[in-house]
């Protein structure tokens, strides 16, 4: 790709740019044929080698990811343990009030469905769109196990009159088909109403949106305090002798071999309210005890772990494009009549992007999925679009909605990486 | 040491010292004049000191001691960028994320030129090293040759009455290298600018110099004009790192004015000019050059001593014949002899006499 900071990019395209004409070898074949054969070999063992590696990754990487965001659009909980009222679903378009008929097929799928011991699955998928509302489906399933006459409708409406609310008529509608696209609109803040059209959640569930911009804008401000706190380190490291520069280097990687765990740890001691820096601050006057700081459990914390962690990303693209850097153009520079300022704005800073870029992209990458520190220290104004996605994996278990908020999270992060290519060029990444 | 004074005095090393680590100096009490308009090069082995006071003059390294002035201004604490002294760099340091054009400009934009003045300058500047088709292409879609020029054009854009270069060849191949040396020099006569050039390749500086310092040991060895450098060495340090050479050792037996006789440390006898020997009985390095040594007793001059040798192997070379000699026990003696019609053709093991002229054989100080 040509782009204004490749140099190469325009000897690459001429020399590419020779067109292979009817060139023959010397026994009268194609060239381009002679040399696929010759290197067909060579290819056949290199694709040997890496297959391991290759179906590992399959394994164990792609396909349950796949299968994990499969569900961000499929959840048959409903759809395949009550199909009497889902066939009713499909024959009646969105609107149509419930009649006897539609009573009737759902209470002999409650019954089956009791019977079968699938009606918690039923309830835990209304759930997902209706809170409050699984103890409805395995009460009434308990009670129509036990026997129910017609008419249907007066007798459910008996048991609980929960069964005439338009809106659980319309999350069942939802529910009918396996192929939803429920999740991904809860996970914009936004649900289909009785009528089956998109409209807000209401004011009270509206927390994706916010979770999602305050993971982007937390992502973006560690990414700008890196490369502020970052730079003049990888300049240090990248100009000074080597003795000094390799021992700041270690210096930079110690935390890198330390555990997350352990460095967020350390980070809680640090900031809590009686911790190390509120006793300095105390000790030196600065605020009094009744000031105490509140620097973690809150985005104060996760911001600052989360620099501190995710510096050295910053630093060692930075740091492998300045060693890079020939002195003799800032020199050159001078020479020429800048100042150290305009030398270091018009020459040495334009030829770090490729590895300013590449850090960015990094931290940010790696922040947008941010989950042990923000769990940790977050508190709850520092909790990432990521922590939520936990707690649907492991606390609500509406994995569905989990995979629709990664996925969501995946698309951003490959949109990001595609601007990214767009307006600097992968090819000018130098990650170290 | 020489320090002669030419010229008006445009460029002056005064007194200068230069201390890395404030034990041991990398250059020692330089005093040195530079004229208007003059070439001069900075010659010497690698770690003599030339760069570090090229650096200086730039203003890239600061003095430990002395001062150094520019047109009869002390530009020890002026900063770099407001010498006005334009420079060419070893790796020539072209922007990599500019085009030529862009490059040339940065000079002028941080000086404030306007754009069409800008534009004019740099047209005439790329014109000057037949580059103007280029300014649109980045450094690195260049050649080494190339690059030099534009490098050299990007020196000279801004006008500067100084050009510091930094061994500005060193990166090319020989005939190139060898093309660039007679650009370098027409634009230095065309423009007449000073320039201070830095080098190593004793071919280069003895090209294109007005003047040569030859440094060692943080010291200018000798600072003469190519010719007088070449032929009339004033130590056996300047005799040995220009050109080739013949070195006797011996001791002084009689000295006459700056006639020298010298007894070689097999007992033969020659005739030497004295140099920077002083007295009878003093050690003495008698230097002589290759191509000033005869073997062929018509071409002798008058009562000139010669020494008994025998030919060790011949090298054709070409334009000339290059024989190595056994004289006065050393097996490294070197004459050439020109490769022309009817030349006498030596074989290994022919036992000859060679003499040369007194004035070729120069008594300088022991190696």
């Amino acid at each position: 790709m040509a782009t204004p900071l490749d140099p190469h990019a325009a000897i690459a395209t001429e020399a590419t740019g020779l067109r292979d004409g009817a060139l023959t070898t010397a026994d009268g074949q194609p060239l381009g044929r002679a040399l696929a054969r010759a290197s067909r070999r060579a290819r056949r063992r290199a694709f040997l080698l890496v297959l391991p590696l290759l179906a590992f990754i399959l394994i164990t990487f792609i396909l349950p990811i796949g299968q994990m965001l499969y569900r961000s659009v499929y959840n048959d909980g409903f759809s395949a343990n009550m199909p009497a009222i889902s066939a009713w679903f499909a024959e009646h378009p969105a609107g149509t009030d419930p009649d006897e008929g539609a009573f009737a097929a759902l209470a002999a799928d409650l019954q089956t469905s009791a019977e079968d011991k699938t009606i918690g699955v039923v309830g835990t998928r209304i759930n997902y769109a209706l809170p409050g509302t699984r103890s409805l489906f395995t009460s009434t399933g308990r009670k129509v196990r036990s026997g129910i006459e017609p008419p249907y409708q007066a007798a459910l409406l008996d048991l609980d009159p929960k069964w005439g609310d338009p809106q659980l008529w319309a999350a069942m509608r939802d529910a009918s088909s396996a192929y939803t696209d429920s999740f991904y609109l809860a996970s914009v803040d936004a649900k289909r109403n009785v009528g089956g059209e998109i409209e807000r959640a209401a004011p009270r569930q509206r927390v994706y949106v916010m979770l999602f911009l305050r993971t982007l804008w937390l992502s973006a401000l560690v990414t700008g305090l890196t490369f502020l706190l970052g730079f003049p380190i990888a300049h240090l490291l990248a100009t000074l002798p080597l003795r000094k520069s390799n021992l700041l280097m270690i210096l930079v990687l110690l935390p890198f071999w330390t555990s997350l765990l352990v460095r967020t740890s350390a980070w809680m001691v640090l900031l809590q309210q009686q911790g190390v820096v509120n006793d300095i601050l105390i000790w030196a006057g600065v605020i009094d005890n009744g000031g105490r700081l509140k620097m973690m459990y809150n985005q104060t914390g996760t911001i600052i772990a989360m620099t501190h962690i995710l510096l050295p990303f910053m630093i060692l693209p930075l740091y492998s494009v300045m060693r890079t850097i020939n002195p003799s153009y800032v020199r050159a520079a001078r020479s020429l009549g800048a100042t150290s300022w305009t030398a270091f704005r018009r020459i040495y800073f334009p030829q770090t992007l490729p590895g300013l870029g590449a850090g960015a992209l990094l931290v940010f990458i790696l922040a947008v999925g941010y989950y042990i520190t923000p769990a940790l220290v977050g508190g709850a104004s520092g909790q990432l679009i990521s922590n939520m996605i936990a707690e649907h994996m492991t606390g609500t278990l509406n994995w569905s909605m989990a995979a629709a908020l990664a996925a969501i999270l995946l698309a951003g992060v490959l949109i990001l990486y595609w601007v990214y290519d767009r307006l600097v060029g992968i090819d000018n990444l130098k990650l170290g | 040491m020489t320090t002669t004074t030419r010229g008006d005095g445009y460029v002056v090393f005064d007194h200068v010292q230069k201390s890395y680590d404030g034990q041991s100096l990398v250059v020692k009490d330089l005093n040195l004049s530079i004229g208007q308009g003059e070439f001069l090069t900075m010659l010497g082995p690698s770690g003599s000191g030339k760069t570090t006071c090229l650096m200086m003059l730039a203003g890239f390294e600061t003095a430990t001691s002395g001062r150094i002035l520019l047109d009869g201004r002390n530009i020890n604490d002026v900063p770099p960028h407001s010498r006005g002294i334009g420079m060419v760099f070893q790796n020539y340091a072209l922007f990599p994320h500019m085009t030529v054009g862009e490059n040339l400009a940065f000079p002028l934009e941080v000086r404030g030129i306007g754009k069409a003045e800008r534009e004019d300058r740099i047209r005439r500047a790329l014109d000057m090293v037949q580059m103007g088709a280029f300014a649109n292409r980045r450094p690195a879609q260049l050649s080494g040759g190339q690059q030099q020029r534009i490098a050299l054009a990007r020196a000279l854009v801004f006008d500067p009455k100084l050009v510091l270069m930094d061994e500005p060849l060193g990166a090319l191949d020989k005939q190139l290298r060898e093309h660039m040396q007679f650009e370098i020099k027409a634009l230095h006569e065309r423009l007449g600018v000073t320039v201070v050039y830095v080098t190593h390749d004793q071919g280069e500086a003895l090209t294109m110099s007005d003047r040569i310092a030859v440094f060692n040991d943080g010291r200018i060895q000798q600072l003469a004009v190519p010719a007088a450098l070449y032929e009339r060495p004033e130590n056996s340090f300047v005799a040995g790192f220009i050109g080739e050479n013949n070195a006797l050792g011996g001791t002084i037996a009689a000295l006459e004015g700056d006639k020298a006789q010298v007894r070689l440390t097999n007992g033969e006898m020659i005739d030497a000019t004295a140099v920077n020997v002083r007295e009878v009985g003093q050690p003495t390095t008698v230097s002589i050059r290759p191509e000033r040594i005869e073997f062929k007793p018509e071409m002798m001059p008058e009562g000139a001593h010669t020494l008994p040798a025998e030919v060790l192997d011949v090298v054709y070379m070409g334009d000339i014949l290059r024989a190595r000699l056994k004289v006065a026990g050393q097996d490294d003696f070197v004459m050439k002899f020109r490769n022309t019609l009817g030349q006498t053709r030596l074989t290994p093991g022919e036992q000859i006499r060679v003499g040369w002229h007194p004035q070729d054989a120069r008594a300088l100080d022991p190696v």
